[in-house]
Order: C-alpha cells, then structure tokens, then sequence
C-alpha cells in the first residue's frame, strides 16, 4: 500500500478531529505553550514602531514561538496541496449542494474554495473583495476583542474547560450562523 | 542557536497543524457554509474530537504532574472570563468566519496550498486587529 496515495483521500472527521486536538498537548509538551494562532495578528502589529498601548510589547519573546508556528502552518497547507492531494472539492451533503447551486454557484469546476476567493482576477469582484477585506478584518477585529479564535477558544479553552472560551465559541457559532443564511446569499448576489 | 533550534520546533508543529487543517477540509468555504446551516455531521465531529482529545490530554499531563521539556511543571492557565468581550468578541469573529469561510489557521493554510487572494484576508485580519488595538481603551470587556 502506498502511504502517499493513503492520505491522499480525503480524512474523514474522526481522523482530523483527533488529530487537532493532539495539537494541545504536542505544544504543552516541549514548553508549556498554550494552543492558539490568532495573537499573531497582534504580534505582527506590535512589530511596527507605536505607542498603542496593547501593541507595547516584546514580541520577539512573547510571540517567537507563535510566529514560527504559523510560518509552519503556511508550509503544511503547501505540503498538503502538492504532496498529500488536499485541495479537491469536499464530499459535500446532498443538502449543501442544493444550497450552494441555490445561491448560483457552479460546483463542477470548484476545488476546495469558489472561484471568488481561489483565483485573483475573480477575487477582485466586489463580492471576493466583500468576502476576503471585510471578512478578514471583522475576523481580526473579532479575535483580539474576544482574545482567542476556534483554536485558542475553541480547542484550547474548551480543553481547559474554561467558561469563558464556552461564551466565545457561542458567540462565533451565534456570529457565524447568523452570517451565513442572510448575509452570504447577498453578498454573492453582489 | 537555542532559539532558532526553538524556533524550527515550532515551525515543525505548525507544518503538522496546517496539513491537518487543508486535509480535514476545515479550511474550506463549502464546509463552513455547510456547517453553519447544520446539514453535515463532518465539521462538528472534528470539533467535538478535537475537544475530547485535547481534555483527556490536559487531564492526564495534570494527573501524573508532566513536566515540559523546558523543566517546568505543565500547568496550562485559562483564559480569563469577560462577559462582553468574550460574547461580543466572538459574534463579530463569527461574522467574518462565516464571511471568508475562514478562521485564523486556515487563512494561513490556504496561502501555503496555493489560494493566495487569502493574503487579503490576512491583510484584513491585520487592520481588524490594528483598529481593535488603537479602540480597545473605548470598548466594553
């Protein structure tokens, strides 16, 4: 059996989702590190000369660590697009195919991601530009206010049990809910 | 030399963490639209494992008292609890998750595997953590 061919099918959840959770106790393991990504957005901030209060810090040493993990991330989803097959279109429901050629999509031709958000001169339409700027700062935005995403909050602090991390993923599943059945459809009507 | 040989750990870690995220489909726009109008099992699955795994981890390196390779004890703190942001905080995170059909990880993922509109999202997700920096002091927590 080829061990390339084999994980190049597509992961069914109870494979990825274990594995995800390894994450937590892989970085507790070498230093002590708390599973989390999105305070690289800060870090990055806080490389610039400011005197914003939040972003006063020595990011060198608060932050290293992180931004070498997302460096590793951006290597991972290239391993995974060139060597491991990733990048094919899900194995969606019957449901969601229904839902996504309602909204006016082609899925023939799509790969992982819609064309708007895939290529470049389809993410210049107004509806990629809606999607990648606004998207992108609102989930900036949203993180640092509520200090963590879906791994720091999610993964991370519902490990630790944390009530906190449970309000935060409320909010991004109340947040995103919301999102996706009324204001998706009109931004892919733009 | 320590630190770029820390360094380097961490960037390994991260390679394992961004090819599990394209191949979990986790990084896909379908799935997050799927998922957020409950017509599949698959995302909610690798999150609720995810989470199973991830507190039996946490629950055994406390049991039997792991140190970390550095020499200290593992004993990760939680995040401290605020009621507004926390709620309000994720809502608007939620917003744009469903928006770009990405969270943090996966908008550094789909850069590497080759969806490079994504570095606007990036770019976004920067100024929405700028803005948030410079309004902070005026926001409820």
């Amino acid at each position: 059996m080829d061990i390339i061919e084999l994980l190049s099918r597509p992961w069914p959840w109870w494979v990825s989702g274990p594995l995800l959770g390894l994450m937590v106790p892989i970085l507790l393991l070498p230093g002590n590190k708390e599973f989390g990504i999105s305070s690289t957005f800060r870090h990055v901030c806080a490389m610039m000369p400011t005197k914003i209060a939040y972003l006063e810090y020595d990011w060198k040493r608060q932050g290293g660590w992180q931004l070498s993990l997302a460096l590793g991330v951006v290597a991972g989803g290239w391993l995974a697009a060139s060597v491991f097959g990733g990048g094919r279109m899900p194995g969606l429901t019957v449901e969601a195919r229904q839902l996504f050629q309602s909204w006016g999509l082609v899925l023939d031709q799509a790969g992982y991601q819609p064309d708007f958000l895939a290529r470049w001169p389809a993410a210049f339409s107004l509806r990629g530009l809606v999607s990648l700027v606004v998207g992108g700062f609102l989930v900036g935005f949203g993180t640092r206010w509520a200090n963590g995403c879906t791994s720091g909050h999610a993964i991370m602090g519902l490990s630790l049990l944390n009530l906190g991390s449970l309000v935060a993923t409320l909010g991004f599943f109340a947040g995103g809910t919301l999102d996706s059945w009324f204001l998706v459809p009109l931004v892919l009507g733009l | 030399m320590k630190s770029i040989r820390e360094l380097l750990k961490y960037f390994v870690i991260g390679t394992a963490f961004g090819l599990v995220l394209i191949k979990a489909e986790v990084a896909s726009w379908f799935r997050i639209q799927e998922m957020f109008h409950f017509q599949s099992f698959h995302m909610f699955g690798i999150i609720g494992s995810a989470i199973a795994v991830g507190a039996a981890s946490v629950l055994l390196l406390k049991k039997i008292h792991a140190k970390a390779l550095t020499g200290e004890v593992i004993d990760p703190k939680p995040k401290e609890f605020q009621k507004i942001g926390n709620l309000a905080g994720g809502f608007v995170f939620g917003l744009g998750w469903a928006l770009t059909g990405a969270c943090p990880g996966p908008m550094y993922a789909l850069l590497g595997a080759g969806y490079h509109p994504m570095a606007l999202a990036l770019a976004g997700a920067l100024a929405g953590a700028w803005v948030y920096a410079v309004v902070r002091p005026k926001l409820p927590h």
